[in-house]
């Protein structure tokens, strides 16, 4: 395998998406190239940097719009038997 | 049709506990306004969609029926009212990017050919961004960087790594949810990544 073929077969490798043996040739080329050791160090990095986009602080004036929703819901389909179904 | 066991999400909105109901919506406000502003481009839309997307949730729970989870079925709410605003929408404004080129399931190099040598190898290789300090490679700018890089991505490959890599999706969820098979759901992934990399290495160096 180049590097220009490992590169390309990096999201395979980290989904566990590669054949055993395509997966033992992957690693080989890896232990073997600093490069290649760093784009994948890269590519960690870049999905660090992705999962910190997860969270993102509710602004008040939505999270009060929706908990008023959420108590108006509560009312109305406690009259018509709603919530507390499940108990 | 009742599940045998209820999705717990599900059961905490039904149970009526208002605290259960805003930490469900601590945790999907991200990644739903990650995903709204994708289709709608600015923050301020993208926030009404998701609030019209709760208010939906709200008004029609009663009627879910636990065919899928409840997450899947909250982020198809937000993908219907987001496409419905784009509909209204593109009636005042012009096509714009609706109809762009999208190749994202296409097998061509994802990184860039100039990066390598005619046998294959590095021309000039990666350096593990080593010398960059954590809180810059987490911080506010860099944050910022990689959104505008996302908005740039081919919706296809968009949606994919907004569902996978910011929402923190498994292959199948994402796949399933998108109605795509496994392989261009990878095929995806590996531009969107590729291309976010390749964004923050031109940022950091
Ligand atoms: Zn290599």
């Amino acid at each position: 395998m180049t590097c220009r073929e490992v590169v390309e077969l990096m999201t395979d490798y980290l989904e566990g998406a590669l054949s055993p043996a395509d997966r033992d040739r992957f690693e080989q080329h890896l232990a073997g190239c600093e490069g290649c050791t760093a784009y994948l160090a890269e590519l960690r990095k870049t999905l660090r940097v992705l999962g910190g986009l997860r969270e993102v602080p509710i602004p008040g004036h939505l999270r009060r719009r929706l908990l008023a929703a959420f108590g108006d819901w509560r009312t109305s389909s406690r009259v018509t038997g709603g919530p507390d179904r499940e108990q | 049709m009742v599940t045998a066991r209820p999705d717990p999400e599900l059961a905490a909105i039904l149970g009526g506990d208002e605290a259960a109901f805003e930490e469900l919506f601590k945790r999907y406000h991200g990644p739903l306004l990650r995903l709204a502003t994708s289709y709608l481009g600015d923050r301020e839309s993208a926030e009404d969609a998701v609030q019209e997307t709760w208010l939906t949730c709200l008004k029609s729970i009663d009627r879910f029926q636990g065919r899928s989870s409840f997450k899947t079925w909250l982020f198809g709410i937000l993908v219907n009212v987001a496409r419905s605003r784009r509909r209204q929408r593109s009636r005042l404004l012009p096509f714009a990017s609706l109809f762009g080129r999208d190749d994202s399931d296409s097998r061509r190099p994802a990184v860039d050919p100039d990066r390598f040598q005619a046998d294959g190898r590095w021309t000039s290789a990666p350096d593990s961004w080593t010398d960059v300090p954590e809180d810059k490679l987490l911080g506010r700018e860099t944050q910022a960087m990689v959104l505008v890089a996302i908005q740039a991505l081919p919706a296809k490959q968009r949606e994919v790594i907004l569902l996978r890599d910011v929402a923190g999706w498994s292959a199948e969820e994402t796949r399933t949810f998108l109605s795509i098979s496994d392989a261009n759901q990878r095929v995806r992934l590996h531009r969107a990544r590729a291309a976010v990399r390749a964004a923050l290495e031109e940022y950091l160096k």
